[in-house]
């Protein structure tokens, strides 16, 4: 006879040992929103919501605001999704529609590799490579050529929201383009072979059969882009200034709330400074969260079951 | 009578295919493009770290400003440790979560499980260094060792849970009642059968997010926070390599900026090893399950 009781003891204590850890996961999503909450509650109940449109922000007279950060990751993300976005799903056609076999793996490979190099290493390469590149060259080139336009004014440093949503844009292409081929991936081959089949020429098959099926899918691949252009830290602070203003020029430095809180946190002197600095901590995890879960949202309903692995 | 341009005239198909193939020409510069940086970077990286690197950079602590020399090793040794301190958080969690989400649980509820584990894997980095800091760094006063590897830990838990999931749910169900019906306890058929089986896929997972946390400098910033001398307690502040870099880099002196090279070039090529174990790895996978 099987001692089929203190059999069952084990059995049920690994199951609860498996459900705490799964458990976990949502234990930490509560601990992450409770710490910023208690670590900002004194400026929260100081400045209310005026916190987020207040641009003033001087540690010498113990007055912060959000505007300036809040406008630095909007613009530094939005420009790196402007440059990313075309560029990673014109990869993903290329990779899914265009490439012979045997180039497809070393680009994948390659696409891979980018998406492994840390922050940092990009933020160092941006400081002593892409800088002084984007200041004798590139941005000389915009101001002659486009300097008509407010964007393209203003002497030029070098570091700035031009840079980082450059530096921002090469580090969120790998995602946005390894969720783009996965959606392209999924577009039925019917769908191609019956726009050749009208006598469709290559681009009008990618314009009506390809990229008018998987639109809805690539606007998600943009969103979860996003979703990690909002909370780039390192590279950005090594490039975009870190000046708290809101300036039209792009050549004009900016600051960004994760390079503020990188950079500002450890010296931060009084309570009402660090509290600050966990309120902007707090938005840019409202923001990221929000932007998360509407990217899942559209992912998921595009491809039906799986979720696509995000990696 | 005029001919309509969406008449097939020879003028109007000409025009179509010229259309096409700049297109393609398009989508051929934009995938180099995007290949581009991956080595501009690694070509500099190269270039500038080789040359500063040399056997004092794996031996010697940083030297003050001025004073020419020095190296990292107390960095590379801190990087180490964060990571194995990172994976005593993390691993278990995940594993034991992917299990609970490959074996137990209901539908429904596991979705909402893997929908909260890709929302918190959206967390950005940053914010888990102010998680660290009021858990661990404000209740004892001190910066230390304990909060950075927690807090890499904790970035750990979702990735590892999702892909431990992935390849649990691999293993063929069969064996799983092959075991059951033979009076294995549940928990026995899942450790020594189900774990078993997919023991070296649930390896690759730990190693792509060690990977991937290993270059991770925000987290670190007010936990770990950096140290120029040997950690002889994990209490205490620690050196890791990515928030040496950080350190040097924005440093105004060109010796710290050669160091900083040598220790970007390092870094890489621990990521590099790890992202090729993971190849090799996978690739056995794929032949034996």
């Amino acid at each position: 006879m099987l001692p089929a009781r203190s059999s069952r003891v084990p059995d049920i204590a690994f199951k609860w040992v498996a459900a705490f850890a799964a458990g976990m996961i949502v234990v930490l999503i509560v601990l992450v929103g409770w710490e910023l909450y208690w670590g900002s509650r004194l400026s929260l109940r100081q400045f209310g919501f005026g916190f987020l449109w207040s641009s003033e922000w001087d540690p010498v007279q113990d007055k912060y605001g959000a505007l300036p950060f809040i406008f630095g990751t909007l613009v530094s993300s939005l420009l790196a999704l402007l440059l990313a976005v075309p560029l990673g799903v014109a990869t993903a056609l290329f990779l899914t529609e265009l490439a012979p076999a045997r180039l497809r793996q070393p680009i994948v490979m390659a696409i891979e590799m980018l998406a492994a190099v840390p922050s940092v290493i990009f933020g160092l390469w941006g400081i002593f490579v892409l800088i002084p590149w984007l200041r004798d060259h590139l941005f000389v080139w915009l101001k002659h050529y486009l300097g008509f336009l407010p964007l393209f004014q203003g002497p030029i440093y070098g570091v700035s929201m031009l840079a980082a949503g450059i530096i921002i844009a090469i580090m969120i292409l790998p995602i946005v383009t390894s969720i783009s081929r996965e959606i392209l991936r999924s577009v039925p081959n019917l769908q191609r072979e019956a726009a050749y089949a009208l006598g469709a020429t290559r681009w009008e098959v990618l314009r009506i059969a390809v990229l008018s099926y998987a639109r809805r899918g690539l606007f998600g691949a943009a969103v979860l882009g996003l979703g990690r252009a909002l909370g780039e830290t390192m590279a950005v602070t090594m490039v975009i200034g870190n000046r708290p203003q809101i300036a039209a020029s792009l050549f004009a430095p900016g600051y960004t709330l994760a390079s503020v809180i990188a950079n500002e946190f450890a010296e931060a002197t009084t309570d009402l400074y660090l509290n600050s600095l966990f309120e902007l901590g707090l938005v840019l995890l409202a923001v990221t969260i929000l932007v998360n879960i509407a990217a899942q949202v559209m992912l998921k309903s595009m491809t039906g079951t799986g979720p696509i692995r995000v990696t | 009578m005029a001919a309509s341009p969406y008449l097939p005239t020879p003028a109007f198909a000409r025009w179509r295919k010229a259309k096409s193939t700049a297109v393609t020409a398009v989508l051929v510069v934009c995938a180099l493009a995007v290949i581009a940086p991956l080595f501009l970077v690694i070509y500099f990286l190269l270039k500038q770290g080789y040359s500063s690197l040399d056997w004092n950079f794996f031996t010697e602590l940083p030297k003050p400003t001025g004073v020419p020399g020095g190296g990292m090793a107390n960095a590379i040794v801190g990087t180490m440790t964060l990571l194995a301190m990172a994976a005593v958080v993390g691993v278990p969690l995940g594993v034991f979560g992917g299990i609970y989400l490959a074996e137990y649980g209901s539908d429904l509820g596991n979705d909402w499980l893997r929908f909260a584990a890709d929302v918190l894997n959206g967390v950005p980095s940053i914010v888990w260094g102010m998680v660290g800091y009021l858990l661990l760094v404000v209740p004892f006063k001190t910066f230390s060792a304990y909060s950075g590897g927690v807090a890499l830990g904790f970035m750990m838990v979702p990735l590892v849970m999702r892909t431990t999931e992935e390849v649990l749910v691999l293993v063929p169900q069969s064996y799983r009642e092959a075991a059951l019906a033979l009076g294995v306890s549940r928990w026995k058929v899942i450790m020594v059968i189900v774990v078993r089986t997919a023991l070296k896929g649930i390896a690759t997972g730990v190693i792509v997010a060690m990977a991937r946390i290993a270059g991770e400098t925000a987290p670190l910033l007010f936990t770990a926070l950096g140290n120029n001398f040997w950690n002889h307690n994990l209490k205490e502040p620690i050196a890791a390599l990515p928030l040496q870099i950080f350190a040097y880099a924005i440093s105004p002196y060109d010796d710290w900026h050669r160091q900083a090279w040598a220790g970007a070039l390092v870094l890489m090529a621990l990521i590099l090893a790890l992202n090729i174990t993971v190849r090799v790895l996978s690739r056995d996978r794929n032949r034996t399950i």
